[in-house]
């Protein structure tokens, strides 16, 4: 209202300088700002004399028999943005005029989600609506709504998404551009990131991201921010989440002020908190979370410079089941036979030992630049601090003090060049340059999980997409990478002479300091990696199209992977890492046949990937300790396959009635000893009925189930023990599978408008509605407990 | 103006914002160089000490490297006399520490939350335990051994349990809890 006030102030300031002569011409051309190319039909309209014109084939336009004196012209074509100019008039004028063809990027209405991150990439999106209804969930749960995508948990809380059977550092996630880094080798580390604070999750399956790493041997996930429209505007929201389930829920709300000029602004802040959960038969002692999370985003969208900055807290506090705090192998045994948690308590709010505390630190900022016929140029600066505090059952004066005590610190600066000034061609070319610094703070009293290290990073990758014609579409993307690792790490010396022979192996990594059992060391490592990636877009019809996906991808081994040294308590196991290890390289080949259609869609996708010296955590020998024989566990380097198939279908029934469903199988095998690979997702389908009706309400009603076949292929690395209690030998069943468990879920949403502008959406769900009892082999604690039973939750969503 | 004013402020805003990046990633409080841990919740030796008034029997278990590295040692310093009621105390040490650590005390500062159990393959081996912790249950840091019947080897084992139930069924499975310790020795009763 206030901006059709100034305009019409504006206009009407000029409107009675005509003068008399009236032979003027007023001609031009009108290009694109990013490739020159002329733009066809926009319209040129002289706001105070009410002419018009529309540019031709070439862009030009011509407006005659004007008079002198002041003009406001404003141009305007549908994919651009507006642009609006006074000239004056006393003679002839030729201007060219150059309009920013990126609208649809700036513009939030006309972008929904629909727009992908490469137009040959395999990819799935989950849109803001979708994550306002895992606002009280994590990352995790969101993405294991898509069909490829599963994860390993740790109880409930703790959620690691995993892409085709692959996860931690196998899988890239992006969160606003940084890529994450927060102790991301760890299986039971979920990422930080509070899923409120995004706008757009993408899953790229393929093979196009390059941008991003060497290493997304599994897959990237994107989230993304919001491009905001050029608006004067305050608007926000919040969203109340209660649950009955743990009795706890969710506290969000977000306000974003825009203006006209480009600049925007948006703070979003995060309370979650949860009791212990229950399963259909008892409480999950110590299984609540509190979580904290705030983000603050500014900026400026102008049409040839910006700046976009991004700083994102999140503290979580995770409670982990207390039952599952083992000491050793016959108590895992003894927890393994019994039907119920060793430990059940009364419900309580009380995060106890063993916990998970940790803070994660992420900001950002970058600048860019358009440049008349090149392109646009842009440099990012992020930086992020992970403190993770991993707590355990301790002895006395101990208890308040943390297991392991990680503080990783990285940095990073990417310049990054997008030329589009060729007509059927755009090259992305750009420069990764990262500082990692890992501090194993201490105090702890225990060894390090992962020692003190440093890590210096450089890449330059480059690539180019190139359109044939209106069907035909590649992509070819290159990285070089070189890495580089320099840690400290005092071992066992039996460990380093005796039984892994370092001390012939690695005599450079030997600082000659040595203090009793232990000696110092310094080792270090240097890889230098060539990857690629090329993807091909077939458009066969308007809706239909089929994509190609090849990457070789390259992953140097992570600290976990080199320096793990010690217990692993709630999994019962010695777990070491190899200095030996070496790269671990992947060809993907994915395909995709893809109709999108409201009426009937789907998406079918086959996949195949080869890993050669695939990193695999395996049993390997017996240790005595005091608390009794110990399984040993390295991580050793075989070759891998894993293929498979994702398939998603839409159908409208009816025009209020819609079904989706999707399907998953795969099979991952070590090719090495032909046996399965472990932790493979069970074959998975889900389908949903949803009822729409957008003349009352809006309301909706859905009905999901979801069902999880056995995992029948799983490796046996199960065992037997002495038991000196029993005075026998025990068979440990570590790797039997529970059985196949469908659930269903009802979900129910009106929205009602009310006060200025505003609405409000009351969503109710209901998870697990049968209350189904069961396990899942992709949790780790599923020796322990059952998962949860029945959830009745409650949102109350309002828009302002 | 009214634009190099605006881009002032963008300027003056970028500035901040990397300011206060610096700020936060120059922040060293939690930063130490040394990552050499003493581990003072470790305990590598466990040694039970038999009496029975004339001879004394000790029983050490001893990882100084902790779990992994080298295997731990078992030493017995002599056979047990048949149908003698010795009595025995548990003493745990940390030995990576100097002088080493007595983790002993620990367990007796904390002996509502622990429980040492006693198991052997010759069932008429018996240890009772004599000492009680402020609720009235057995600890078993101190006991009497009586072996039975007749000579020959046998093994005895003695756990450690943390917070298991108490009072409980006298066995170590039974108790809960989670273990901390876990040593079988081969004796021979006389």
């Amino acid at each position: 209202m206030k901006k059709l006030f100034f305009l019409c102030v504006f206009t009407l300031s000029f409107i009675n300088v005509n003068a008399q002569e009236c032979n003027y011409t007023f001609k031009g051309q009108i290009t694109d700002f990013h490739d020159n190319t002329p733009i066809i039909g926009a319209s040129i309209y002289i706001k105070n004399l009410n002419k018009y014109a529309v540019s031709d084939d070439q862009g030009n336009f011509i407006i005659e028999n004007l008079c002198s004196g002041k003009i406001v012209v404003e141009v305007q074509h549908v994919a651009c943005e507006s642009k609006l100019f006074s000239l004056s008039l006393n003679k002839n004028i030729v201007k060219n005029i150059v309009l920013e063809h990126h609208l649809k990027e700036l513009n939030e209405v006309i972008v929904k989600g629909s727009s992908k991150t490469d137009k040959t990439s395999v990819e799935k999106s989950i849109k803001k609506t979708v994550i306002e209804n895992f606002t009280d969930k994590s990352l995790g749960d969101a993405l294991n709504t898509i069909s490829g995508v599963s994860s390993l948990n740790t109880g409930n809380s703790i959620v690691k998404p995993m892409i085709h059977g692959l996860h931690s550092s196998r899988l890239l996630l992006i969160n606003n551009n940084v890529r994450l880094f927060d102790q991301e080798w760890g299986d039971e580390h979920a990422p930080n990131i509070d899923i409120n604070s995004s706008d757009r999750i993408d899953v790229i399956k393929g093979a196009n991201s390059l941008k991003y790493g060497s290493d997304a041997i599994g897959g990237l996930i994107l989230i993304r921010a919001k491009k905001y429209a050029l608006l004067d505007s305050l608007f926000g929201k919040s969203i109340l989440s209660m649950n009955s389930n743990g009795y706890g829920g969710n506290v969000n709300t977000e306000i974003v002020k825009t203006y006209t000029s480009g600049h925007y602004a948006k703070l979003q802040l995060n309370y979650k908190v949860f009791g212990d959960f229950e399963t259909p038969d008892y409480n999950l002692t110590n299984s609540g979370l509190q979580s904290k999370n705030a983000s603050v985003r500014f900026g400026y969208n102008g049409l040839d410079k910006g700046y976009d900055a991004y700083y994102s807290f999140v503290h979580n506090e995770f409670g982990i089941l207390k039952s599952s705090h083992i000491g050793n192998v016959n108590d895992l045994v003894q927890a393994i036979n019994n039907p119920e948690p060793r430990v059940i308590e009364d419900f309580s709010y009380n995060i106890g030992f063993p916990k998970q505390s940790i803070t994660h630190h992420l900001g950002k900022i970058e600048l860019y630049k358009q440049i008349n016929r090149l392109g646009k140029l842009s440099v990012q600066y992020d930086f992020q601090i992970n403190r993770r505090k991993e707590f355990d059952v301790r002895r006395g004066s101990l208890s308040n003090t943390p297991v392991i005590d990680l503080r990783l610190f990285t940095t990073s600066i990417q310049p990054d060049l997008m030329i589009t000034s060729f007509e059927n061609f755009k090259l992305n070319v750009g420069l990764n340059i990262r500082y990692q610094q890992n501090n194993a703070v201490s105090g702890t009293g225990v060894r390090p999980l992962i020692p003190d290290f440093e890590k210096f990073d450089i890449a330059a990758f480059s690539i180019g997409n190139y359109t044939l014609n209106e069907t035909n579409e590649f992509n070819f993307g290159f990285r070089y990478d070189h890495s580089k690792i320099e840690a400290r790490k005092w071992y066992n010396r039996a460990d380093w002479e005796d039984i892994y022979n370092y001390d012939e192996l690695f005599p450079e990594f030997e600082t000659g300091i040595v203090d009793g059992t232990r000696i110092e060391t310094t080792p270090n490592f240097s890889f230098h990696n060539f990857s690629t990636s090329f993807g091909y877009l077939k458009r066969i019809d308007d809706n239909l199209s089929f994509l190609f996906n090849y990457g070789l991808a390259n992953r140097v081994p992570n600290p976990s992977e080199f320096f793990s040294d010690g217990l692993h308590h709630s999994a019962a196991r010695i777990e070491y890492g190899l200095l030996t290890m070496d790269n671990e390289t992947a060809n993907k080949l994915i395909i995709s046949l893809e109709k999108k259609d409201t009426d009937f869609g789907f998406e079918i996708s086959p996949y195949y990937k080869y890993i050669n010296g695939f990193i695999q955590l395996i049993p390997t020998g017996i240790t005595t300790t005091i608390r009794g024989a110990f399984p040993v566990w390295e991580y050793r380097q075989t070759n891998a396959e894993i293929f498979g198939i994702d398939i998603d279908v839409n159908k409208k029934i009816t025009n209020r009635l819609s079904y989706n469903g999707n399907f998953s199988v795969l099979k991952g095998t070590n090719t090495l000893e032909d046996i399965p690979l472990i932790h493979m997702p069970a074959a998975n389908f889900s389908n949903r009925l949803t009822y729409v009706n957008e003349d009352f309400n809006q309301l909706s009603i859905s009905l999901g189930h979801k069902t999880v076949l056995e995992q029948k292929r799983f490796p046996d690395y199960n065992f037997f023990t002495y038991n000196a209690l029993i005075q026998e030998d025990v068979y440990v069943d570590i790797s039997s599978t529970p059985p196949t468990y469908s659930l269903f879920n009802l979900n129910a949403s009106a929205v009602f408008e009310g006060f200025s502008g505003g609405d409000l959406k009351l969503e109710l769900n209901v998870e697990n509605l049968f209350n189904t009892k069961y396990r899942e082999h992709l949790n780790r604690l599923r020796y322990f407990a059952d998962e949860l039973g029945r959830n009745i939750n409650l949102k109350i969503k309002i828009n302002y | 103006m009214k634009t190099i004013k605006k881009m002032k402020t963008t300027r003056l805003l970028a500035l901040l914002f990397i300011s206060v990046l610096t700020f936060s990633s120059c922040q060293k409080d939690d930063h130490d160089d040394d990552d050499h841990d003493h581990e003072n919740e470790l305990i590598t030796t466990l040694i039970y000490t038999l009496t029975s008034g004339t001879e004394t029997v000790t029983l050490t278990f001893r990882d100084l490297d902790g779990e992994g590295g080298a295997e731990p040692t078992y030493e017995v310093s002599g056979s047990l006399t048949a149908n003698t009621p010795y009595s025995g105390a548990v003493t745990l040490l940390n030995e990576t520490e100097d002088p080493a650590e007595n983790v002993t005390e620990e367990i007796e500062e904390e002996a509502e939350e622990h429980e040492f159990f006693y198991s052997s393959t010759n069932p008429l081996i018996d240890v009772a335990k004599t000492d009680l912790d402020a609720n009235g249950n057995p600890i078993g840091l101190t006991t009497t051994l009586i072996a039975g019947g007749a000579p020959g080897p046998a093994s005895l084992t003695i756990v450690l349990k943390h917070e298991p139930t108490k009072p409980n069924d006298g066995t170590a499975s039974g108790a809960g809890g989670s273990t901390d310790i876990e040593v079988t020795f081969n004796v021979t009763v006389e």
